[in-house]
C-alpha cells in the first residue's frame, strides 16, 4: 500500500466536502477519480498533497503517518501534484519552471552563494524533462506564452521533476481542446508508467477515464460511492445513475 | 539539445560585465576629477545604494514591500554611535561587525513576526516595528541622545588611516575609497544571491506562492532569510553612513526616511537589479539640490515621484533598457 487515507473530512461551514473517506492508491496504479462538481474530489487532493489540513481522520504514506506533516516534508516523501487551474511560474521560461522543481528536489534553493546557471547537471536534466513530455522545442517559451495543452502538460512536468512516487494530476485536460486531449493523456501515462510512478488523475471526461485507468474511485457527496475496475465501474449503476447520467454511457 | 542551457550562463556574465567594469573604472576615477564637495556627496548615494540593494532583495525579488527599512538603517548608524559612547571603539572594521551583529539580531526577531504576513498587512507590521526603535531612539535620550543624536568622530580605517586633520580631505579619499571596495563587495555579494538557486526560489514565491510551495520551497522560511539578508545590507549602509554624516539622530529611524528608501528604489526601477543603485544615487542628488534650492523641496520631490510613476513605470533603468532595446532593434 502506497498510500491510505482513513476516515478523512474535512468540513467548510456547514457543509462536509469530504466525510469520512478510506482512500488507498497501490504501487504503481494509475487510477482515475471521478464524481461530479462539489463531490470532494479537489478537496481530497488538497487534504493529501498538504494545502489543506483535515478536520478529522488521518492519512498514511509509505506506513508513514504524514497528517501533521507539511508541504514541504510531503513532497520530501514522494507526494506531488498538479493544479486543475495550471499553476505556473509564468514570467520565467519553461525551462526555468522545471529546473526550479530540480533545484529543490536536490536541496540547492537553500544555496545563496552559487550561480544558478552555472549548474549544467540541473539544466540539462530539465531539458531532458521537456523533451519527455515533448515540450523541448518550447525550453525558451515563458510559461504564460504557451498553449493551454502545453500549459497543462507543463504543470504536469514541473510536478513530475520532484520524482515523486505518487502523483495527483488534478483534471490534467480541462480546458483543451479534444483533439489535443489524447495525445496529453498518451504523453502523460507513458511518462508515468515507463517510471513506475502511481498517478491519481481527477477527470470528467468518461474516454480518458476509461483508457487510461487500472482503476476507477467515484466520489459523490463527499464520499466513495464505488471503487472498481474499468470494467466494474461501467457495469455499476449506482454510478451511471449518479455520475454517468444513462445506462448507455458507455 | 544542451544548446540553451550551455549558452545561457556566459551571456548573462559577458552582460553583466560589460557595465560593470566602465561603472567601476568612472567611481575610482572620479575622486580626482570632480572636487571634494561632488565626491563626498557620491560617497553618500553609494552607501544609500547599499540600503536600497538590500530593500530590493524585499521588493523586487521576494515581492514583500518593506515600509520599515529606516529601522535596520538606524540599528546600523546606532549601533556605532554606542560603540563610541559606551566603549570608545574608533576602528570602522569593528563598527562594520558590531552594527552587522546587531541588524542579524534584529532582523531576525522582527522577520520571524512580518514573513507571516504578505501585502499591505507586511508593509504596516514592518512600519510599526520601526516605529517602535524609532521612539526608542527619540525617547531613551540618556542612551541615545534623543534629537540632539550623537556625534560619531572619524574612525580608522583598517587600524593605520586615521581621519585626524583635515576631515572634508579624509572623507573625500580614503573613507570614499573605504565606501566604494565595500559597495563593490555588496553589489557583487547580492548578485550572486539574486542569481543563485535560493534567488530563484525567491523570485518563485513573488510569482506564486502556492505554486512555490508546491515545488517543496518553504515559503516563511526563505521569506526570513530574504528578510535578514535584507535588513543587513541596510544596516551596514547605516554603519558606513554615520562617519560621513558625522552625527546620527532618530530622523533615520522614522518611517519618513523608509519611504526615501522605497523612492529611491522605485525611482531606479525595482524590476531590475542596478535600479535600486541608480536610484539611490540620483535621489541623493535631486535631494541635495532640491533641499539647496528651495524650503518647498518636500513638495519638489513628491511632484517628481508623482510625474515618474506615471511616465516612467519601470524606473530610470528599466526606461532605459528599453530604450536601448528599441534603438538597437531598428
Amino acid at each position: 500500500m502506497l498510500l491510505e487515507t482513513r476516515g478523512l473530512v474535512k468540513q467548510f461551514g456547514e457543509f462536509r466536502a469530504v466525510d469520512g473517506v478510506a482512500f488507498r492508491v497501490q504501487d504503481g496504479e494509475v487510477l482515475a477519480l471521478i464524481g461530479s462538481n462539489g463531490a470532494g474530489k479537489t478537496t481530497l487532493v488538497n487534504l493529501i498533497s498538504g494545502l489543506l489540513r483535515p478536520d478529522a481522520g488521518s492519512i498514511h504514506f509509505r506506513g508513514a503517518d504524514v497528517t501533521a506533516q507539511s508541504v514541504h516534508e510531503r513532497i520530501g516523501a514522494g507526494i506531488a501534484r498538479s493544479f486543475q487551474l495550471v499553476n505556473l511560474f509564468d514570467q520565467l521560461s519553461a525551462l526555468d519552471n522545471v529546473a526550479l522543481s530540480i533545484f529543490s528536489r536536490q536541496g540547492k534553493t537553500r544555496k545563496l552563494w552559487a550561480l544558478a546557471e552555472a549548474d549544467r547537471p540541473v539544466w540539462q536534466e530539465a531539458l531532458e524533462i521537456l523533451a519527455t513530455f515533448r515540450m523541448d522545442a518550447k525550453a525558451a517559451v515563458p510559461a504564460g506564452g504557451l498553449s493551454q495543452g502545453e500549459r497543462k502538460l507543463l504543470d504536469v512536468a514541473v510536478a513530475y521533476a520532484l520524482k515523486p512516487k505518487l502523483l495527483f494530476l488534478d483534471e490534467p485536460t480541462s480546458g483543451v481542446s479534444t483533439r489535443e486531449k489524447s495525445p496529453i493523456m498518451d504523453t502523460i501515462a507513458s511518462v508515468v508508467r515507463s517510471e513506475g510512478i502511481s498517478a491519481a488523475i481527477i477527470e470528467h471526461d468518461m474516454d480518458v477515464v476509461f483508457g487510461y485507468s487500472d482503476r476507477i474511485v467515484a466520489m459523490h457527496q463527499g464520499t466513495i460511492l464505488a471503487d472498481g475496475t474499468p470494467e466494474q465501474i461501467r457495469r455499476d449503476e449506482r454510478v451511471l445513475t449518479t455520475l454517468i447520467g444513462t445506462p448507455e454511457a458507455r | 539539445m544542451s544548446t540553451a542551457a550551455v549558452t545561457l550562463p556566459q551571456r548573462t556574465h559577458v552582460r553583466t560585465l560589460s557595465w560593470a567594469i566602465p561603472a567601476l573604472v568612472i567611481l575610482v576615477a572620479l575622486p580626482w576629477v570632480a572636487g571634494e564637495y561632488q565626491t563626498i556627496l557620491l560617497a553618500y548615494g553609494l552607501v544609500m545604494g547599499i540600503a536600497a540593494l538590500g530593500f530590493n532583495l524585499l521588493l523586487g525579488y521576494t515581492g514583500l514591500l518593506s515600509f520599515g527599512h529606516s529601522a535596520y538603517f538606524g540599528v546600523g548608524a546606532y549601533t556605532v554611535a554606542l560603540m563610541v559612547k559606551y566603549l570608545g571603539v574608533t576602528s570602522m572594521e569593528l563598527f562594520l561587525v558590531g552594527a552587522v551583529g546587531a541588524c542579524v539580531l534584529v532582523t531576525a526577531i522582527f522577520g520571524v513576526a512580518c514573513v507571516r504576513y504578505t501585502r499591505i498587512f507586511f508593509g504596516i507590521l514592518t512600519m510599526a516595528l520601526s516605529q517602535v526603535l524609532w521612539s526608542l531612539a527619540f525617547k531613551f535620550f540618556w542612551v541615545t541622545g534623543g534629537t540632539d543624536g550623537l556625534r560619531v568622530p572619524t574612525p580608522t580605517l583598517l587600524g593605520v588611516v586615521a581621519g585626524k586633520g583635515d576631515k572634508i580631505a579624509f572623507l573625500a579619499t580614503a573613507y570614499y575609497y573605504y565606501v566604494l571596495a565595500i559597495f563593490v563587495v555588496c553589489v557583487a555579494v547580492m548578485w550572486v544571491i539574486v542569481n543563485s538557486p535560493f534567488g530563484r526560489a525567491l523570485q518563485a514565491i513573488r510569482d506564486n506562492e502556492v505554486r512555490a510551495a508546491f515545488v517543496g520551497i518553504q515559503i516563511r522560511k526563505y521569506r526570513w532569510v530574504a528578510f535578514l539578508v535584507s535588513g543587513v545590507f541596510t544596516g551596514l549602509a547605516g554603519a558606513l553612513w554615520v562617519p560621513l554624516n558625522g552625527l546620527t539622530t532618530p530622523d533615520i529611524m522614522h518611517w519618513t526616511f523608509s519611504g526615501e528608501i522605497v523612492f529611491m528604489t522605485v525611482l531606479g526601477g525595482f524590476r531590475s537589479f542596478t535600479g535600486p543603485v541608480i536610484g539611490a544615487i540620483v535621489f541623493n542628488y535631486l535631494k541635495t539640490y532640491a533641499v539647496g534650492y528651495t524650503v518647498y523641496w518636500q513638495l519638489l520631490l513628491g511632484v517628481v515621484l508623482v510625474v515618474l510613476v506615471v511616465s516612467l513605470p519601470t524606473g530610470i533603468v528599466g526606461s532605459a533598457e528599453r530604450l536601448w532595446a528599441r534603438r538597437r532593434s531598428r
